[in-house]
Protein backbone atom coordinates (compact mmCIF):
# COMPACT_ATOMS: atom_id res chain seq x y z
CA UNK A 1 0.00 0.00 0.00
CA UNK A 2 1.54 3.14 -1.21
CA UNK A 3 1.55 6.48 1.36
CA UNK A 4 -0.97 8.18 -0.84
CA UNK A 5 -3.20 5.31 0.12
CA UNK A 6 -3.23 5.23 3.99
CA UNK A 7 -5.74 5.56 5.81
CA UNK A 8 -6.76 5.76 9.27
CA UNK A 9 -9.78 3.34 9.62
CA UNK A 10 -12.28 3.58 12.87
CA UNK A 11 -13.71 -0.03 13.10
CA UNK A 12 -16.57 -0.45 15.61
CA UNK A 13 -16.95 -4.18 15.99
CA UNK A 14 -19.86 -6.03 17.87
CA UNK A 15 -18.29 -7.79 20.66
CA UNK A 16 -19.97 -10.40 22.97
CA UNK A 17 -18.80 -13.49 24.96
CA UNK A 18 -21.93 -15.21 26.54
CA UNK A 19 -19.76 -16.53 29.39
CA UNK A 20 -18.34 -12.93 30.54
CA UNK A 21 -20.63 -9.94 29.31
CA UNK A 22 -24.23 -9.71 30.30
CA UNK A 23 -25.23 -7.72 27.33
CA UNK A 24 -23.16 -7.06 23.53
CA UNK A 25 -22.00 -4.27 23.08
CA UNK A 26 -19.36 -2.01 20.23
CA UNK A 27 -15.88 -1.81 20.65
CA UNK A 28 -14.00 0.79 18.36
CA UNK A 29 -10.72 0.07 17.05
CA UNK A 30 -8.27 2.27 15.22
CA UNK A 31 -6.44 0.85 11.98
CA UNK A 32 -3.84 2.31 9.90
CA UNK A 33 -4.17 0.47 6.58
CA UNK A 34 -0.29 0.81 5.97
CA UNK A 35 -0.05 -1.64 8.84
CA UNK A 36 -3.03 -3.96 6.91
CA UNK A 37 -1.24 -6.93 4.65
CA UNK A 38 -3.55 -7.03 2.05
CA UNK A 39 -6.33 -5.04 0.15
CA UNK A 40 -9.44 -6.90 1.95
CA UNK A 41 -11.63 -6.31 5.43
CA UNK A 42 -11.00 -9.41 6.39
CA UNK A 43 -7.16 -7.98 6.68
CA UNK A 44 -8.30 -5.66 8.95
CA UNK A 45 -9.53 -7.99 11.00
CA UNK A 46 -6.00 -9.43 11.70
CA UNK A 47 -4.70 -6.31 12.58
CA UNK A 48 -7.19 -5.81 15.25
CA UNK A 49 -6.61 -9.49 16.22
CA UNK A 50 -3.34 -8.73 17.10
CA UNK A 51 -3.67 -6.49 19.13
CA UNK A 52 -6.62 -7.92 20.59
CA UNK A 53 -6.30 -11.37 20.78
CA UNK A 54 -10.00 -12.05 22.44
CA UNK A 55 -11.69 -10.80 19.21
CA UNK A 56 -13.82 -13.73 17.43
CA UNK A 57 -14.67 -14.25 13.93
CA UNK A 58 -14.45 -17.19 11.54
CA UNK A 59 -12.50 -17.58 8.19
CA UNK A 60 -10.48 -19.79 5.97
CA UNK A 61 -10.30 -19.94 2.53
CA UNK A 62 -10.21 -16.09 2.39
CA UNK A 63 -11.11 -15.96 -0.85
CA UNK A 64 -14.66 -16.59 -1.25
CA UNK A 65 -14.83 -19.81 -1.63
CA UNK A 66 -15.74 -21.54 1.80
CA UNK A 67 -18.35 -19.40 2.88
CA UNK A 68 -17.24 -18.62 6.71
CA UNK A 69 -16.81 -14.96 6.97
CA UNK A 70 -20.39 -13.47 6.66
CA UNK A 71 -21.03 -10.72 8.49
CA UNK A 72 -22.32 -7.28 8.42
CA UNK A 73 -20.47 -5.01 6.91
CA UNK A 74 -22.03 -1.15 7.63
CA UNK A 75 -25.52 -2.34 7.66
CA UNK A 76 -24.64 -4.50 4.78
CA UNK A 77 -23.93 -8.94 4.40
CA UNK A 78 -21.47 -9.37 3.20
CA UNK A 79 -17.61 -11.80 3.22
CA UNK A 80 -14.82 -9.47 5.16
CA UNK A 81 -12.54 -11.67 2.80
CA UNK A 82 -14.00 -10.52 -0.72
CA UNK A 83 -15.17 -7.08 0.60
CA UNK A 84 -12.41 -4.58 -0.06
CA UNK A 85 -11.47 -1.74 2.02
CA UNK A 86 -11.10 1.01 -0.87
CA UNK A 87 -14.72 0.38 -1.63
CA UNK A 88 -15.47 1.00 2.17
CA UNK A 89 -15.22 4.30 4.73
CA UNK A 90 -13.13 5.07 7.09
CA UNK A 91 -15.60 4.50 9.24
CA UNK A 92 -16.57 0.89 9.51
CA UNK A 93 -19.44 -0.85 11.29
CA UNK A 94 -18.99 -5.07 11.88
CA UNK A 95 -21.53 -7.07 13.31
CA UNK A 96 -23.08 -10.60 13.15
CA UNK A 97 -24.86 -11.93 10.56
CA UNK A 98 -28.59 -10.84 11.79
CA UNK A 99 -31.00 -12.96 12.80
CA UNK A 100 -29.33 -15.87 13.89
CA UNK A 101 -27.76 -16.65 17.87
CA UNK A 102 -24.31 -15.23 18.18
CA UNK A 103 -21.79 -18.02 20.15
CA UNK A 104 -19.23 -15.36 20.38
CA UNK A 105 -18.22 -12.13 18.58
CA UNK A 106 -18.63 -12.26 15.04
CA UNK A 107 -19.23 -16.11 14.94
CA UNK A 108 -23.30 -16.69 14.79
CA UNK A 109 -24.76 -20.17 15.40
CA UNK A 110 -25.43 -21.48 11.78
CA UNK A 111 -27.83 -24.84 12.98
CA UNK A 112 -30.74 -22.91 12.05
CA UNK A 113 -29.96 -21.94 8.43
CA UNK A 114 -28.80 -25.66 8.23
CA UNK A 115 -31.90 -27.32 9.16
CA UNK A 116 -33.24 -25.18 6.20
CA UNK A 117 -30.46 -26.46 3.97
CA UNK A 118 -31.41 -30.07 5.13
CA UNK A 119 -35.33 -29.73 4.17
CA UNK A 120 -34.11 -28.73 0.48
CA UNK A 121 -33.50 -32.06 0.25
CA UNK A 122 -30.12 -31.15 -1.38
CA UNK A 123 -28.97 -34.54 -3.00
CA UNK A 124 -29.93 -36.24 -5.82
CA UNK A 125 -32.91 -38.61 -5.94
CA UNK A 126 -33.42 -41.40 -8.72
CA UNK A 127 -35.43 -44.58 -8.12
CA UNK A 128 -34.39 -45.66 -11.52
CA UNK A 129 -31.76 -48.63 -11.51
CA UNK A 130 -28.04 -47.06 -11.79
CA UNK A 131 -26.53 -47.12 -15.42
CA UNK A 132 -22.97 -49.03 -15.42
CA UNK A 133 -21.36 -46.12 -15.33
CA UNK A 134 -23.05 -42.59 -14.79
CA UNK A 135 -26.34 -40.96 -15.14
CA UNK A 136 -25.44 -38.72 -18.36
CA UNK A 137 -26.78 -34.71 -18.39
CA UNK A 138 -26.75 -33.12 -22.14
CA UNK A 139 -24.84 -29.78 -21.94
CA UNK A 140 -27.86 -28.30 -22.02
CA UNK A 141 -29.42 -30.03 -18.80
CA UNK A 142 -26.46 -29.11 -17.07
CA UNK A 143 -26.34 -25.34 -17.97
CA UNK A 144 -29.43 -25.24 -16.44
CA UNK A 145 -27.85 -25.47 -13.08
CA UNK A 146 -25.57 -22.16 -13.58
CA UNK A 147 -26.48 -20.07 -11.26
CA UNK A 148 -27.60 -22.25 -8.41
CA UNK A 149 -24.79 -24.83 -7.85
CA UNK A 150 -22.54 -22.03 -6.71
CA UNK A 151 -23.72 -21.26 -4.03
CA UNK A 152 -21.30 -21.37 -0.72
CA UNK A 153 -24.02 -21.84 1.75
CA UNK A 154 -22.46 -17.80 3.65
CA UNK A 155 -26.13 -17.31 5.00
CA UNK A 156 -25.52 -13.65 3.88
CA UNK A 157 -29.03 -14.21 2.01
CA UNK A 158 -31.30 -15.90 4.19
CA UNK A 159 -29.59 -13.68 7.30
CA UNK A 160 -30.90 -10.27 5.23
CA UNK A 161 -34.37 -11.74 4.73
CA UNK A 162 -36.80 -10.43 7.04
CA UNK A 163 -39.43 -13.55 6.10
CA UNK A 164 -36.46 -15.50 7.40
CA UNK A 165 -35.84 -13.70 10.46
CA UNK A 166 -39.73 -14.42 11.87
CA UNK A 167 -39.96 -17.61 10.55
CA UNK A 168 -36.20 -18.89 10.41
CA UNK A 169 -38.27 -22.68 11.41
CA UNK A 170 -40.96 -22.59 9.06
CA UNK A 171 -39.49 -20.53 5.93
CA UNK A 172 -36.97 -22.08 4.15
CA UNK A 173 -35.06 -19.24 3.00
CA UNK A 174 -33.34 -18.16 0.11
CA UNK A 175 -30.39 -20.29 0.40
CA UNK A 176 -32.08 -23.40 1.15
CA UNK A 177 -34.99 -22.43 -1.67
CA UNK A 178 -31.89 -21.85 -3.92
CA UNK A 179 -30.71 -25.13 -3.59
CA UNK A 180 -34.27 -26.73 -3.73
CA UNK A 181 -34.62 -25.20 -7.47
CA UNK A 182 -31.32 -26.53 -7.92
CA UNK A 183 -32.29 -30.23 -7.86
CA UNK A 184 -36.18 -29.84 -8.48
CA UNK A 185 -34.04 -28.63 -12.04
CA UNK A 186 -31.55 -31.54 -11.96
CA UNK A 187 -32.25 -33.52 -15.07
CA UNK A 188 -31.17 -37.09 -12.99
CA UNK A 189 -33.75 -35.91 -10.47
CA UNK A 190 -36.50 -37.55 -10.59
CA UNK A 191 -38.54 -37.52 -6.63
CA UNK A 192 -39.69 -33.92 -8.78
CA UNK A 193 -43.05 -34.14 -7.35
CA UNK A 194 -42.43 -35.35 -3.79
CA UNK A 195 -39.95 -32.18 -3.59
CA UNK A 196 -42.89 -29.90 -4.81
CA UNK A 197 -45.43 -31.53 -2.69
CA UNK A 198 -43.03 -31.30 0.43
CA UNK A 199 -42.60 -27.84 -0.66
CA UNK A 200 -46.33 -26.93 -0.91
CA UNK A 201 -47.25 -24.87 2.81
CA UNK A 202 -48.38 -21.79 4.03
CA UNK A 203 -44.23 -20.92 4.75
CA UNK A 204 -41.36 -22.23 3.35
CA UNK A 205 -41.54 -21.11 0.06
CA UNK A 206 -44.59 -18.55 -0.06
CA UNK A 207 -43.28 -16.44 3.07
CA UNK A 208 -41.10 -14.93 -0.04
CA UNK A 209 -42.34 -11.59 -0.28
CA UNK A 210 -39.86 -10.38 -3.26
CA UNK A 211 -38.18 -8.22 -1.69
CA UNK A 212 -35.00 -9.26 -2.62
CA UNK A 213 -32.44 -8.57 0.06
CA UNK A 214 -31.26 -11.78 -0.79
CA UNK A 215 -30.16 -10.99 -4.35
CA UNK A 216 -28.69 -7.32 -3.15
CA UNK A 217 -26.26 -9.17 -1.17
CA UNK A 218 -25.21 -12.66 -2.30
CA UNK A 219 -21.57 -12.34 -2.67
CA UNK A 220 -21.93 -14.84 -5.41
CA UNK A 221 -24.31 -12.82 -7.61
CA UNK A 222 -26.90 -15.37 -7.12
CA UNK A 223 -30.71 -14.81 -7.91
CA UNK A 224 -32.98 -16.45 -5.05
CA UNK A 225 -35.19 -14.58 -5.63
CA UNK A 226 -35.52 -16.00 -9.31
CA UNK A 227 -35.09 -19.79 -8.33
CA UNK A 228 -37.73 -18.72 -5.75
CA UNK A 229 -40.20 -17.57 -8.50
CA UNK A 230 -39.30 -20.41 -10.84
CA UNK A 231 -40.32 -23.08 -7.91
CA UNK A 232 -43.69 -21.15 -7.43
CA UNK A 233 -44.72 -21.58 -10.69
CA UNK A 234 -43.64 -25.46 -10.64
CA UNK A 235 -45.68 -25.52 -7.84
CA UNK A 236 -48.74 -23.43 -9.87
CA UNK A 237 -48.37 -25.99 -12.75
CA UNK A 238 -48.15 -28.58 -10.06
CA UNK A 239 -51.68 -27.58 -8.55
CA UNK A 240 -53.83 -26.77 -11.57
CA UNK B 1 -45.87 -30.01 6.06
CA UNK B 2 -47.35 -27.03 8.25
CA UNK B 3 -51.00 -27.68 8.42
CA UNK B 4 -52.54 -24.25 9.78
CA UNK B 5 -55.85 -23.85 10.48
CA UNK B 6 -56.88 -20.42 10.49
CA UNK B 7 -55.42 -20.17 7.03
CA UNK B 8 -57.71 -19.52 4.35
CA UNK B 9 -56.76 -22.14 1.68
CA UNK B 10 -54.82 -25.55 2.78
CA UNK B 11 -51.49 -24.45 1.80
CA UNK B 12 -49.61 -21.81 0.72
CA UNK B 13 -50.13 -22.00 -3.02
CA UNK B 14 -53.96 -21.57 -2.56
CA UNK B 15 -53.42 -18.42 -0.39
CA UNK B 16 -50.66 -17.58 -3.04
CA UNK B 17 -53.25 -17.86 -5.68
CA UNK B 18 -56.24 -16.63 -4.09
CA UNK B 19 -54.61 -13.20 -3.55
CA UNK B 20 -53.13 -12.98 -7.07
CA UNK B 21 -56.72 -13.18 -8.48
CA UNK B 22 -58.70 -11.18 -6.04
CA UNK B 23 -56.00 -8.61 -6.82
CA UNK B 24 -57.03 -8.98 -10.13
CA UNK B 25 -60.81 -8.66 -9.48
CA UNK B 26 -60.62 -5.96 -7.82
CA UNK B 27 -58.07 -3.72 -9.85
CA UNK B 28 -61.07 -4.18 -12.66
CA UNK B 29 -63.69 -2.90 -10.67
CA UNK B 30 -61.38 0.25 -9.76
CA UNK B 31 -60.83 0.86 -13.70
CA UNK B 32 -64.72 0.38 -14.04
CA UNK B 33 -65.36 2.49 -11.23
CA UNK B 34 -62.77 5.70 -12.72
CA UNK B 35 -64.18 5.07 -15.93
CA UNK B 36 -67.81 5.63 -14.67
CA UNK B 37 -66.72 8.40 -12.67
CA UNK B 38 -65.19 10.07 -15.71
CA UNK B 39 -68.29 9.96 -17.36
CA UNK B 40 -70.09 10.92 -14.89
CA UNK B 41 -68.08 13.38 -12.82
CA UNK B 42 -70.58 14.59 -10.32
CA UNK B 43 -72.97 11.53 -10.32
CA UNK B 44 -76.65 12.76 -9.14
CA UNK B 45 -78.19 10.65 -6.52
CA UNK B 46 -81.06 8.63 -9.13
CA UNK B 47 -77.91 8.37 -11.88
CA UNK B 48 -76.22 6.59 -8.72
CA UNK B 49 -79.01 4.34 -7.79
CA UNK B 50 -79.65 3.26 -11.10
CA UNK B 51 -76.13 2.09 -11.38
CA UNK B 52 -76.78 0.20 -7.91
CA UNK B 53 -80.34 -1.30 -9.09
CA UNK B 54 -78.87 -3.25 -11.38
CA UNK B 55 -78.65 -6.74 -10.66
CA UNK B 56 -75.22 -6.93 -12.37
CA UNK B 57 -73.64 -4.55 -10.74
CA UNK B 58 -74.83 -5.87 -7.16
CA UNK B 59 -73.50 -8.85 -8.05
CA UNK B 60 -70.25 -7.63 -9.38
CA UNK B 61 -69.84 -5.16 -6.51
CA UNK B 62 -70.53 -8.12 -3.87
CA UNK B 63 -67.92 -10.15 -5.39
CA UNK B 64 -65.45 -7.57 -5.15
CA UNK B 65 -66.03 -6.84 -1.64
CA UNK B 66 -65.85 -10.59 -1.08
CA UNK B 67 -62.51 -10.54 -2.63
CA UNK B 68 -61.44 -7.75 -0.83
CA UNK B 69 -61.91 -9.53 2.25
CA UNK B 70 -60.67 -12.83 1.25
CA UNK B 71 -57.54 -10.59 0.09
CA UNK B 72 -57.38 -8.64 3.38
CA UNK B 73 -57.79 -12.03 4.96
CA UNK B 74 -54.62 -13.69 3.77
CA UNK B 75 -52.38 -10.78 4.01
CA UNK B 76 -53.36 -9.90 7.46
CA UNK B 77 -52.76 -13.72 8.38
CA UNK B 78 -49.41 -13.40 7.00
CA UNK B 79 -48.42 -10.11 8.74
CA UNK B 80 -49.89 -11.75 11.64
CA UNK B 81 -47.84 -14.95 11.84
CA UNK B 82 -44.93 -13.18 10.70
CA UNK B 83 -45.20 -10.46 14.01
CA UNK B 84 -47.67 -12.12 16.90
CA UNK B 85 -45.34 -15.02 18.54
CA UNK B 86 -47.42 -14.70 21.63
CA UNK B 87 -50.41 -17.42 20.83
CA UNK B 88 -53.11 -16.17 22.49
CA UNK B 89 -52.01 -12.59 21.50
CA UNK B 90 -52.29 -13.82 18.20
CA UNK B 91 -55.54 -15.76 18.23
CA UNK B 92 -57.17 -12.87 19.26
CA UNK B 93 -55.90 -10.16 16.85
CA UNK B 94 -56.39 -13.05 14.45
CA UNK B 95 -60.13 -13.69 15.73
CA UNK B 96 -61.03 -9.57 15.57
CA UNK B 97 -59.58 -9.55 11.94
CA UNK B 98 -62.08 -12.61 11.38
CA UNK B 99 -65.09 -10.62 12.98
CA UNK B 100 -64.58 -7.25 11.34
CA UNK B 101 -64.36 -8.92 8.02
CA UNK B 102 -67.06 -11.08 8.21
CA UNK B 103 -69.33 -8.15 10.07
CA UNK B 104 -68.44 -5.70 6.34
CA UNK B 105 -69.14 -8.36 4.22
CA UNK B 106 -73.06 -8.13 5.78
CA UNK B 107 -72.84 -5.14 5.85
CA UNK B 108 -72.01 -4.96 1.94
CA UNK B 109 -75.25 -6.99 1.44
CA UNK B 110 -77.60 -4.75 3.21
CA UNK B 111 -76.01 -1.45 1.45
CA UNK B 112 -75.82 -3.12 -1.95
CA UNK B 113 -79.83 -5.15 -1.06
CA UNK B 114 -81.01 -2.74 1.25
CA UNK B 115 -82.15 -5.37 3.43
S1 LIG C 1 -36.77 -12.13 -2.17
FE1 LIG C 1 -37.72 -13.57 -0.79
S2 LIG C 1 -36.07 -14.82 -0.01
FE2 LIG C 1 -35.13 -13.01 -0.94
S3 LIG C 1 -34.88 -11.58 0.77
FE3 LIG C 1 -36.85 -11.19 -0.16
S4 LIG C 1 -38.35 -12.36 0.98
FE4 LIG C 1 -36.32 -13.16 1.42
S1 LIG D 1 -27.15 -17.79 -2.28
FE1 LIG D 1 -25.37 -16.43 -2.16
S2 LIG D 1 -25.66 -15.33 -0.22
FE2 LIG D 1 -26.99 -17.10 -0.16
S3 LIG D 1 -25.82 -18.64 0.93
FE3 LIG D 1 -25.50 -18.94 -1.28
S4 LIG D 1 -23.67 -17.80 -1.77
FE4 LIG D 1 -24.35 -17.09 0.24
S1 LIG E 1 -12.89 -16.89 4.30
FE1 LIG E 1 -13.82 -18.33 2.97
S2 LIG E 1 -15.42 -17.14 2.10
FE2 LIG E 1 -14.35 -15.68 3.24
Amino acid sequence: MTEAQARKLKVSVYRYNPDKDNKPYMQSYDVDTQLVNGQMLLDVLHVIRVDDPTLGFRQSCREGVCGSDGMNINGKNGLACVTKIVDLPNKITIRPLPGLPVVRDLIVDMSQFYRQYEKAEPYLQNDQPAPAKERLQSPEERAKLDGLYECILCACCSTSCPSFWWNPDKFLGPAALLQAERFLIDSRDNATEERLTALDDAYKVFRCRSIMNCVDVCPKGLNPTKAIAAIREKLIQEGT
Amino acid sequence: MVKVVTSLGSTGLADWIVQRFTAILIALYVIFMVVYFFIHPNPTYSEWSTLFSNNWMRTCTFVVFLSIIMHAWVGLWIVSTDYLKHLAVRLIVQMAIIFTLLGCLVWSIEILWGL
